[in-house]
């Protein structure tokens, strides 16, 4: 494995996965053991997988992010996945959005869609910005303009719709980027899919502690999901 | 029939139930059981214990539902389940596939509640567990366990109306945990589970809002486990089987649970950091038998020898 930083408190972890281990699909995830003394695993997104390896962009976010990106090369990780389930991909014109550390998955559904792609990503600043140059085609935004253009993922996605070439959107990002995003969908009429984020426990579908309000009932971020239809999240639950 | 002397006994008695070894899947942590059948076969543990089950389908409370906590966690689910008729077409058909025990946990908002459940149970489950120690909902849960007469009565209701032996699940979160559970075996329960989690709360420190949704929730993992083991020790007393829980990540956990008193030892929370924790604990337990030379597991349950006061 390596474990290399990419940004200011962002890295870019890489793991042999045992030849048994299938990596995972895009917005698919792995439940990472992160320190003896942390009880609760971390779920990371997978933002590349290729022969028995698969690739992590992570934030440090807490306690249990910041011990793993103190793990060296050489080290053996505790990991369960490939969990929940990912993006439904289709070979159609795709707009992929993501906003901050929800850009790496969106390296992966680019990889895997055999179609025109183009990405619309959003960052907090110039020191923020990772994974541009997994893009042939792409937008940057900033929130401050300190790299790109100034302001928020879900105007340029207006912009980019208003062409009418795109058939599917799919978004990773903070919750206030996705609901914007998924109402900009719905006013265009394109199909969109965002992926999810919330506390997990037991990362199978067991515990029912990541839950999250779609089709008038709490579902499982970690088994039903974490991809969603964004038509049918509940927003503002 | 003869039967090969060296071989150990894993078996346990809990409430007059034989379960093959002592080791159970607790409630809450184990949805139904699918999700972990995907990791072992859900057969080798000694009995499974549902997600808690109410009358009528639950959504459970709005997220965040977790916190991490030094060694521990608070969650604040609320009961989330699909309800009691759901549970009996849906689910135990499924649960009952396998060779264990099956435990149901049960919940109400009042005595009568817990009464409808378990004569619809019937005698299609091998335990139930009467729940009144969850501490994420407002009417029923804990306000039952921590009042003995209402525990009490609770207990009655259940009794009347069971077909199989009722254990009642309580809260560590009283003063005198002996009292409660006096009362309940004197309104006949046929024994207790302990602990349920403890109240807890965390605040992030930027925002200043408590990342529970709920505000506070209930403590669970290894950072409880001297107080199960402390609780189950303090109604050793009470000649009632005991399922003991809290905390319990390992064999020696487990043993250390049963030395205390209790009769079969459920394994929760820790599951969320080794899925094959139930399985680990039940091979680490024939091996403390074997390095230990005991024949029977059941000979430590209450094996403590207390120092003098």
């Amino acid at each position: 494995m390596s474990n290399k930083r990419l940004a200011k408190d962002v890295f870019d972890l890489r793991v042999a996965l045992g030849s048994e281990t299938r990596p995972g699909a895009p917005g698919s995830f792995y439940h990472i053991a992160c320190g003896g003394e942390r009880l609760l695993r971390r779920p990371i997104s997978v933002c590349g997988a290729w022969d028995d390896v698969v690739r992590f962009v992570y934030a440090v976010r807490g306690e249990g992010t910041k011990w793993l990106s103190g793990v060296c090369s050489g080290a053996r990780l505790d990991m369960l996945g490939p969990l929940g389930r990912g993006f439904d991909l289709a070979d159609e014109p795709t707009l992929l959005v993501g906003g901050g550390i929800g850009v790496p998955p969106m390296v992966f559904c680019a990889e895997r869609i055999d179609a025109p792609v183009h990405a619309i990503l959003g960052f907090r600043d110039a020191d923020a910005v990772i994974l541009t140059g997994a893009f042939a085609s792409f937008d940057l935004l900033t929130d401050d303009g300190s790299a790109g253009d100034k302001g928020y993922p879900h105007e340029k996605l207006r912009e980019r719709l208003a062409g009418g070439e795109w058939k599917n959107v799919l978004a990773c990002g903070p919750r206030p980027m996705l609901k914007a995003v998924a109402k900009v969908c719905a006013e265009f009429g394109v199909r969109c899919q965002v992926s999810m984020e919330e506390r997990m426990a037991c990362g199978v579908g067991a515990c029912l502690v990541c839950a999250c309000a779609v089709g008038g009932t709490y579902k499982r971020v970690c088994a039903d999901g974490p991809v969603f239809n964004a038509e049918e999240v509940d927003w503002d639950v | 029939m003869s039967e090969n002397v060296h071989a150990p006994d894993l078996s346990v008695n809990l409430a007059g139930v034989t379960l093959k070894n002592p080791v159970v899947a607790v409630s809450g942590t184990f949805g139904f059981g699918r999700e972990y059948g995907e990791y072992y076969d859900i057969g080798r543990l000694g009995a499974v214990c549902v997600k808690g089950i109410t009358l009528l389908p639950r959504g459970g409370n709005p997220p965040p539902r977790v916190a991490e906590t030094p060694m521990g966690m608070l969650n604040s689910v609320g009961l989330q389940n699909p309800g009691i008729d759901a549970f009996l077409s849906d689910e135990l058909p499924f649960l009952r596939r396998f060779d264990t025990a099956v435990i149901a946990n049960i919940s109400g908002n009042t005595p009568e509640e817990y009464a409808r459940m378990a004569e619809k149970l019937g005698d299609m489950v091998d335990l139930i567990e009467v729940n009144i120690s969850c501490p994420n909902v407002k009417a029923g849960g804990m306000l039952f366990g921590t009042d003995p007469a209402l525990a009490a009565e609770v207990t009655r209701a259940a009794k009347r109306a069971a077909g199989r032996p009722v254990l009642v699940k309580l809260t560590p979160n009283v003063t005198d945990i002996a009292h409660i559970a006096l009362a309940v075996k004197d309104a006949g329960a046929d024994g207790i589970s302990l602990i349920n989690t403890l109240g807890g709360m965390r605040i992030d420190t930027e925002t200043r809002r408590p990342i529970l949704r709920m505000n506070t929730g209930g403590l669970s993992g290894p950072a409880v486990l001297p107080v199960a083991i402390r609780c189950v020790y303090q109604v050793r007393g009470l000649g009632l089987p005991v399922l003991g829980m809290g905390g319990v990540s390992t064999a020696s956990d487990a043993v250390e649970m049963m030395l205390a008193g209790a009769h079969a030892v459920g394994i929760g929370s820790a599951m969320f950091a080794d899925p094959y924790a139930p399985m680990k604990v039940l091979q680490g337990l024939g091996e403390f038998m074997a390095s230990h030379h005991l024949t029977r597991i059941s000979e430590l349950t209450g094996g403590v020898l207390p120092w003098e006061a």
